[in-house]
């Protein structure tokens, strides 16, 4: 069952950047990736001082994740992620990277032992930008005090326990907000019932 | 076969967000690596975080960064659409080890280091994370018991062959037990098979009776 696209402006302007990315991933589209620049380095340079790098660290790691999005480009699936979670997950593993100076376990999808998805059954699943925008509304109906520890979980860098610990709630109560809230959006987004 | 027992939606969000340490991380992704259902919820996860992403106010960038980086697109190493690196040969037990996982062994399974900690029952350290959390693999001989312990912080485990039975139930390939302090178990491995699991604990282990005399060992 597909839905309109809530918001047509954020969902237009969103369809429009998946289309820029493949530009790149097709024939190393310059005029296209300045807009995607444009577009995405600032709000990864702010996610990554919402983290906590200083200004000169979250600089320069926005830089390196868009030259990383230039050289992977042809990795982008617009079926699986819109263009804002894949770049997303390139500024996170950078930051796993830089910044907790750890390694990202890389997922292989290739190897003889991975278990592949079922068949999807045709029509159901949502085009990856389809399935942001729809994420983006639910989120503004999710209760407050689930938002609140979804943005903590993304943004602070910290297990459950200083969580829980900092809004004086009990450890169990930071997991049933995620669960209820993964739920509510799971819901919403048609992957599960 | 797919696994029946799952990390949590708040552990899938954390891996997703990636605020995990690396051993946790490790554990998680190679459960997403046996397991679509998970990997599926971890991709709504990671639409969470690029919406929030999205949503921030944007940060103004240095004047010329576009510039400079568009000066450094011809210099790097790769061109834009990289080409996958040649795999190495599959080792006898890429079937059995998913990775991520065998890429932190450094020989095959059956060459690891394996220490003795009990009768039957081996284990190997293989990564400790900046947060002092600490993944091992443990080898649980086919019928053979870990003696009842329970635990001072967070344990969890996933199942890469055989099977075990505890307190809780069956754990078997492709399961994730998340156990806290407030568990105390003995699990056993299923008579027809050794059961190799990997672990990941976030403090030491409490052993209850006599098992003690194994604590010091338990810490490798």
């Amino acid at each position: 069952m597909r839905m309109p696209d809530p918001g047509t402006r954020a969902g237009n302007q969103a369809s429009a950047m998946t289309a820029l990315l493949e530009a790149v991933a097709a024939h190393g589209d310059r005029t296209a990736f300045a807009a995607l620049f444009e577009h995405f380095a600032p709000r990864i340079k702010a996610y990554l001082r919402r983290l906590g790098a200083a200004d000169g660290e979250a600089e320069e790691l926005a830089q390196e994740a868009m030259l990383s999005a230039w050289r992977k480009a042809g990795q982008f699936d617009p079926a699986k992620a819109s263009a804002g979670t894949w770049l997303f997950t390139i500024a996170r593993n950078l930051r796993i990277d830089a910044l907790r100076k750890e390694r990202r376990p890389e997922l292989d999808p290739e190897d003889p032992a991975w278990v592949p998805d079922p068949e999807p059954a045709a029509d159901d699943r949502l085009h990856g930008e389809q399935r942001s925008a729809r994420l983006r509304a639910a989120l503004d109906y999710l209760p407050e005090d689930q938002v609140t520890v979804v943005k903590m979980s993304f943004f602070d860098d910290k297990p459950h326990s200083l969580i829980a610990r900092e809004l004086g709630i009990p450890m169990g109560t930071v997991k049933s907000r995620l669960r209820l809230a993964m739920r509510r959006l799971r819901q919403d987004l048609g992957e599960i019932t | 076969m797919t696994a029946s027992r799952h990390p949590s939606d708040a552990l899938l969000m954390a891996y997703a967000a990636g605020s995990l340490g690396e051993p946790t991380a490790l554990l998680v992704a190679t459960h997403l690596a046996l397991c679509p259902r998970c990997r599926s919820a971890v991709a709504d996860a990671e639409a969470v975080g690029g919406a929030l992403m999205e949503d921030l106010a944007p940060a103004a960038l240095n004047d010329g960064a576009l510039e400079s980086v568009l000066a450094r697109l011809d210099s790097g190493v790769e061109p834009p659409a990289t080409a996958p690196a040649t795999a190495p040969a599959p080792r006898g037990d890429a079937r059995l080890i998913p990775q991520p996982l065998r890429g932190y062994l450094p020989t095959p399974v059956e060459e690891l280091p394996w220490r003795p900690l009990g009768p039957g029952i081996h284990a190997v350290k293989l990564l400790t994370g900046r947060g002092g959390d600490i993944a091992r693999l443990y080898r649980i001989g086919a019928g053979r018991a870990v003696p009842r312990h329970g635990h001072r912080g967070n344990e969890m485990t996933l199942v890469l062959t055989g099977a075990y039975r505890d307190d809780l139930g069956r754990v078997g390939r492709g399961d994730v037990a998340e156990v806290d302090d407030a568990v105390t178990h003995q699990p056993v491995a299923e008579p027809t098979e050794d059961c190799i699991c990997l672990v990941v604990t976030d403090a030491p282990l409490r052993l209850t009776g006599a098992a003690r005399l194994m604590q010091p060992f338990m810490r490798t």
